[in-house]
């Protein structure tokens, strides 16, 4: 019982928290149906962690809170290999701001030693 | 101008103010009709100035992106400048500008020209891991290329309107992908790539890394970039 207490306190503070940053606009809405989805899964199992334990059981998995944490797991690891791949994205980004950058400067530094001339 | 040709010098230069100088005025000196790019990548001393005092068009990047973000931003400015001919060169010293016109004569029956070591011309050597990694570079390139290349992580290169089109676009930013992997990107799009035997010189400043660590390194690297080259489309 105060297993479950602890898990159904947890539960609601992770949706709580996604809520905040949402109505705060610090989530872009891609990101915020995946932490809101996220939120909505958490939610149930916390008030019911033996929610999962029929599935589990077909899985050929211990029990639910195994089949819970597993699923936990593979989730974290796809998102840290999509933030890799947003960095990426994002650095492809400021590299070829940068290189925009040097040019328009060289272009105009050329156009004002022309321009005293 | 060589052979008619509007060529374009680029030389990529980080915290080189002690040698950029003098690399550009023997450029002038010995190439009369090339124009000079100096690409200063966010070097914290005067490399921009003491390069722009020497008679070659500066061009900053705000912050240090490395070679391979130095070099794409050349060949952009020849793309939408409208060179005929880019040449890629070390701030170093290293590369001997007696050679260029040998490079750019060989864009008449190709489009990416690379200036090699262990061509027959000049006595460098290296030895163990560092020697293998550039074996085995040098025999799966030449294969990919169809064309016989010895030193292909040579800095020393020249283009033609189609490679430096390509460059102009894609240009990978990571450490030995600006040489390998470009070698195989362009090779897969049809550019025709030919080597020029050349001699290079010692540093003007600086040494270069002998420690068996980092040889090792070089060569793990260098395996990695060569698999990721051939994977990636």
């Amino acid at each position: 019982m105060r297993l479950t207490v602890l898990t159904a306190l947890a539960g609601l503070v992770v949706l709580g928290a996604i809520l905040e940053l949402l109505r705060r606009r610090r989530l872009r809405e891609k990101y915020a149906i995946l932490w809101l989805a996220v939120g909505l899964v958490v939610v149930p199992l916390g008030f019911f962690p033996r929610l999962l334990d029929g599935l589990a059981d077909a899985l050929g998995i211990a029990n639910g809170v195994s089949l819970v944490l597993f699923l936990a797991f593979v989730f974290l690891l796809l998102v840290c290999v999509h933030l890799s791949w947003e960095t990426s994205q994002l650095e492809e980004e400021t590299r070829t701001l940068a290189e925009e950058v040097a040019l328009l400067r060289a272009e105009f530094e050329a156009e004002r030693v022309h321009d005293q001339q | 101008m060589i052979n008619n040709k509007r060529v374009l010098a680029v030389l990529p230069a980080f915290n080189e103010a002690a040698t950029v100088g003098e690399v550009v005025a023997e450029l002038r000196g010995e190439l009369s009709g090339v124009d000079i790019l100096v690409v200063d990548d966010g070097s914290t001393d005067a490399t921009g100035e003491v390069a722009r005092a020497a008679g070659a068009t500066v061009a900053r990047l705000p912050y240090n992106l490395g070679v391979g973000g130095a070099r794409r931003l050349g060949y952009r400015y020849a793309a939408t400048h409208g060179y005929d001919v880019v040449v890629q060169m070390d701030a170093d010293g290293q590369h001997d500008p007696r050679y260029v016109p040998k490079l750019v004569d060989a864009l008449d029956e190709a489009d990416l020209v690379i200036g090699a070591r262990f061509a027959g011309e000049g006595d460098y050597q290296v030895r163990g891991p560092r020697r293998w990694a550039m074996a085995m570079l040098s025999v799966v390139l030449s294969r990919v290329a169809r064309t016989r290349l010895t030193d292909t992580t040579s800095g020393l290169r020249a283009t033609g309107p189609r490679a430096t089109e390509l460059f102009a676009a894609w240009y990978p930013v990571e450490y030995l992908g600006d040489t390998v992997e470009t070698v195989v990107y362009a090779a897969r799009r049809g550019i025709a790539i030919r080597q020029v035997p050349v001699a290079m010189r010692p540093r003007a400043a600086g040494l270069p890394s002998h420690s068996a660590v980092k040889a090792a390194v070089y060569l793990f690297r260098a395996m990695l970039i060569l698999f990721l080259a051939l994977v990636r489309r």
